[in-house]
């Protein structure tokens, strides 16, 4: 077994186990200890992922692919989680087992990479089912206050729905083509063999359950309850990571189908203005922040399902995809780490006037929300202008005018969160949570800015990276 | 030396908002010293300009890499008609910002992004890349929605969304027809001189067409045109004085500077194709926004209106001077010539007039035409300065609106007569309601509860003085800027 191909998997897991049995023998003050045992796992997994640049091939029999869609992918999951555990320790100040926290986070993530590296059906079944498992945990780790159960009990239940969808695509399509490697189902869908109407609906049972995990249409509801309701930790990983791990996973399984078969390409591109419609409409009169980003986040995945529907149609697919997750991961961890800067603060009337009280915070959030929107000169709209670029250069330029009318939509949403902060009448003292989230929400809101900048490197390595199977 | 222009009030806002503990008056130093010093670079680039027949298109061009990948590239470079919009950009914004703000609330902030709005300003109008030029033109939508919804009054946050949506929908169809433009050359670029000599989208019908439908409505929405003008008059309204002053003089200018480089030089043959409808759209402006002007009763929403009415002549003429490929060129360079001495005009009459309008604000809160009058007995200077700039606004001869309508119309004529006679209309109305206004503000009886109104205090007057001067030196000698603009149209209209 070429266990080395697994090394930054294995150091993720280690870091879980070290990081549970710490939290379950160390004091209560000494819980956040557990966090730094995350971190240095993750550093770690980076630079074990970082000695697999260049690598393009599957491993393990043909079920894990290592390749540059997975490399980046795993990469930005890596990171976001390691931004998410900046924001922890302060949160879960009061919570005296929070140790385990950390466990979770990092098996998350864990599915999540697992998702993009998958190389076959049923490796793919495993990483979601391991993804939403934890998932539930995260968004209901509040026990004792009921929207953060309800936010898990949703997720639950949209998530046992979605991957019993899943498991009936991927059977299908196993009984149909008698394989369930994603290299024998390409060579055998390449020839036009298998094409038949069910195994169209298990294409599309198999993308339904994906969607859940990317938070698009029709698996979208359980987003919003969880933006609200779960920890602002938990929202900001849930958010962000799973979304990474499906946006390839989604990809992978999309471009084994050739685009001249079985019209995948305009269901994808039906889904997408699906989500990024509902996700804006509802978000437009949402009084309460995080939820409203909850629904942003739906539209953002909406946006992203753009660069899949032209996987293999123009040559710059993958690389707005790529581009296009990243930016979309920074500027939404950017937004959460403001409100778990703010603890929590949540009801859009509590943002009034916040920028003559907290004038970084109030900056900070703007931008994040700038970058949403994709105004230059934030990485946002570089993430926009390679997916637009690619989807009009696809043949898709009702999509890309679509999008663009979505846009002027979601600017309402956005300014009026902006209008508030910084024209309305401020409260007498806006309590914050500690000097870690601040430096967090610092470092993020530079990011911003800083990686339009240099988002010339991006574009070259994301540009060299290939997505098996070719 | 471009760069410096667009980055010296760039890196003036961002001292303001490091240096905490600055008082007003030294925090409006700041600011007029910074954009002092940008309109300096501009005055060494034009001092440095090569008017003559065989100059390059561009000049002072500058050029560093960004993202290769995608062809942009940080470019800036100038030709005769760029140039003389952002020096008319350079001299409102240090007029405005001169200006006494009008509720003196976190005067540091506000200066701050006033001379963002400068930086951008200046750099749309400089800049040879279209990415970046689409970069500016959005983040001019930021500076305005912050400086209206802030420091504006009524229900200034309600327009100041308003302004930022419509505008943004019009950038956002911008933006796909530059990625529509840019994918049709290969490999693809957005330096505008490459795009200007490959003319990409010649011959391609249906294309080219929606590519230029992409374009024209969104600058349409910025310039604006009717129909899509509905979000200038709140925004307008609600806005402080100066922040009007630069929304008509400079914002509304980059919707018409854009039709020029970019559909009208970049796709001829397609913009050729849909001159005249452009031009019907234009003359409905005309006619629409001096109609809707004559009947207002609200000072800020009339000369609001009347903007409408004057950029629909700036495009009426660029339409007029893109209508052919060959044939008639000194009509169309004329047609072209006039358009941009409208824009540099209209951008310092409106300029001063807004000005006014604020300092009517300032005064009294109210900007109701039939609350006031008489006002020539006991604001003298203000009179003086308001009747300057009304009769520029409606072209009397001598000042800088007659310079441009003359051109307009010898040139419009030439290729669509029967516009031009219907335009001519428009000027009739414009005439009636600025003499109306003038009327209604400063003859008749003086109310009693304006009887202590003030005259222009000395730092308003010196900036209005310096305004109109300009209007009057153009008035009478537009040699030096009719060569600077020619040059450039003369390039542009022989290809």
């Amino acid at each position: 077994m070429p266990i080395g191909d697994v090394a930054p998997e294995i150091s993720i897991i280690v870091a879980a186990v070290l990081a549970l049995l710490f939290a379950a023998f160390a004091p209560r003050r000494m819980q956040a200890g557990s966090a730094l045992i995350a971190l240095a796992g993750i550093a770690i997994a980076v630079a074990l992922l970082l000695a697999q640049l260049g690598e393009t091939r599957f491993t393990f029999s043909g079920t894990w692919a290592l390749d540059g869609a997975s490399l980046w992918a795993r990469l930005m999951i890596l990171i976001s989680t390691a931004f998410c555990i900046l924001l922890s320790p302060g949160w879960f100040r009061t919570d005296p087992r929070h140790g385990e926290y950390y466990t979770i986070l990092l098996l998350g993530a864990l599915g999540a990479m697992a998702m993009a590296g998958a190389g076959d059906l049923l490796q793919l079944v495993i990483a979601v089912l391991l993804s939403s498992v934890t998932g539930y945990t995260l968004a209901a780790w509040h026990r004792d206050w009921a929207l953060s159960v309800e936010a898990g009990m949703k997720y639950f239940l949209m998530g046992a729905l979605a991957n019993a969808l899943l498991i009936t695509g991927v059977t299908l399509i196993l009984g149909l083509l008698s394989s369930s490697e994603y290299a024998d189902i390409a060579t055998a869908l390449k020839l036009g063999n298998g094409l038949s109407p069910l195994l169209f609906v298990g294409f599309a049972l198999t993308i339904t359950g994906v969607a859940f995990k990317l938070g698009a249409v029709p698996a979208h509801a359980w987003l919003p309850d969880v933006a609200e309701g779960a920890p602002v930790p938990s929202a900001a990983f849930l958010t962000v990571v799973p979304k990474i791990g499906a946006a390839i996973a989604l990809a992978r399984l999309v471009q084994l189908v050739p685009p001249e078969f079985l019209g995948l390409r305009p269901l994808i591109a039906v889904l997408a203005v699906a989500t990024m419609t509902l996700g804006n409409l509802a978000a437009l009169w949402q009084d309460d922040l995080r939820r409203l980003i909850g629904w942003s986040s739906v539209a953002q995945a909406g946006y992203l399902l753009m660069a899949i529907t032209v996987l293999g149609l123009s040559p710059d697919a993958l690389t707005a995809l790529l581009v296009f997750v990243a930016s979309y991961a920074i500027g939404n961890l950017t937004a959460f780490a403001v409100v778990a800067h703010l603890r929590g603060r949540t009801a859009l009337n509590d943002y009034d006037g916040l920028a003559k009280r907290r004038p970084v915070a109030a900056a900070a959030l703007v931008i994040a929300f700038l970058s949403l929107v994709g105004i230059p000169p934030t990485v946002g709209f570089l993430g926009k202008l390679t997916l637009f670029i690619a989807t009009i250069d696809g043949g898709y330029t009702w999509l890309a005018v679509v999008a663009a009318a979505n846009t002027v939509a979601s600017l309402f949403y956005y300014a009026r969160v902006m209008g508030r902060v910084y024209f309305g009448v401020p409260p007498e003292n806006v309590a914050v949570m500690g000097r870690l989230s601040c430096s967090a929400m610092w470092i993020a809101a530079i990011t911003v800015i800083v990686s339009s900048v240099l988002v010339e490197t991006a574009i070259v390595a994301f540009g060299l990276s290939q997505l098996l199977p070719i | 030396m471009l760069t410096l222009a667009i980055l010296i009030p760039m890196l003036g806002a961002l001292a303001l908002i490091i240096l905490p503990s600055l008082s007003q008056s030294n925090a409006r130093i700041l600011a007029i010293g910074a954009s002092t010093l940008s309109f300096l670079m501009l005055l060494i680039v034009w001092a440095r300009f090569d008017t003559s027949v065989d100059a390059p298109a561009f000049q002072a061009f500058a050029e560093a890499a960004w993202i290769p990948s995608l062809g942009v590239a940080w470019r800036v470079g100038v030709d005769g008609m760029s140039l003389a919009l952002s020096l008319m950009s350079g001299v409102l914004f240090i007029a405005c910002i001169s200006w006494p703000m009008e509720n003196p609330e976190r005067p540091r902030v506000y200066y701050a992004w006033f001379l963002f709005l400068e930086s951008v300003s200046l750099g749309l109008f400089l800049v040879l890349d279209l990415l970046i030029f689409y970069v500016f033109f959005d983040l001019s939508l930021v500076g305005m929605f912050f400086l209206i919804g802030r420091w504006g009054h009524g229900d200034a946050e309600r327009a100041a969304l308003k302004f930022f949506i419509y505008t943004l929908a019009g950038s956002l169809a911008i933006l796909l027809a530059i990625i529509g433009l840019v994918l049709s050359v290969d490999p693809i670029t957005f330096d505008m001189r490459a795009l200007i000599a490959a003319q990409p989208l010649a011959g391609m019908d249906l294309r080219g067409g929606l590519i230029l439908l992409g374009f024209l409505v969104g600058f349409a929405v910025k310039a604006p045109l009717f129909p899509v003008h509905t979000w200038l008059p709140p925004a307008h309204v609600m806005a402080p004085g100066p922040v009007s002053a630069i929304l008509a003089g400079v914002l509304l200018k980059m919707g018409t500077y854009g039709i020029v480089r970019i559909p009208f030089q970049m796709m001829r043959e397609t913009f050729a194709d849909y001159a005249l409808a452009l031009a019907i759209v234009a003359l409905a402006s005309i006619l629409w926004g001096a109609i809707v002007a004559l009947g207002q009763t609200n000072l800020k929403r009339r000369i609001a209106y009347t903007s409408v009415n004057h950029m629909g002549y700036t495009v009426m003429e660029i339409a007029a001077a893109g209508a052919l490929l060959t044939g008639a060129e000194g009509a169309r360079e004329m047609a072209l010539t006039g358009a941009v001495v409208e824009m540099v005009a209209h951008g310092l009459i409106t300029g001063a007039l807004f000005l006014i309008a604020g300092g009517f604000w300032a005064r009294s809160e109210t900007y109701d035409l039939n609350a006031f009058g008489g006002l020539a007995n006991v604001a003298p200077r203000l009179t003086m300065a308001a009747v300057i700039a009304a009769f520029a606004s409606l072209g009397l001869p001598g000042l800088a609106g007659f310079v441009a309508e003359v051109q307009i119309f010898v040139g419009t004529f030439a290729v669509f007569p029967w516009i031009a006679a219907i335009g001519l209309l428009g000027i009739l109305i414009t005439a009636a309601l600025f003499l109306r206004l003038l009327q209604q503000l400063f003859f008749g009886d003086l109310p009693k509860d304006h009887e202590g109104f003030p005259d222009v205090s000395l730092r308003e007057g010196t900036v209005l003085a310096a305004l109109l001067a300009l209007v009057v030196l153009i008035g009478i000698y537009p040699r030096w800027l009719l060569d600077l603009i020619g040059s450039a149209t003369s390039a542009i209209i022989g290809g």
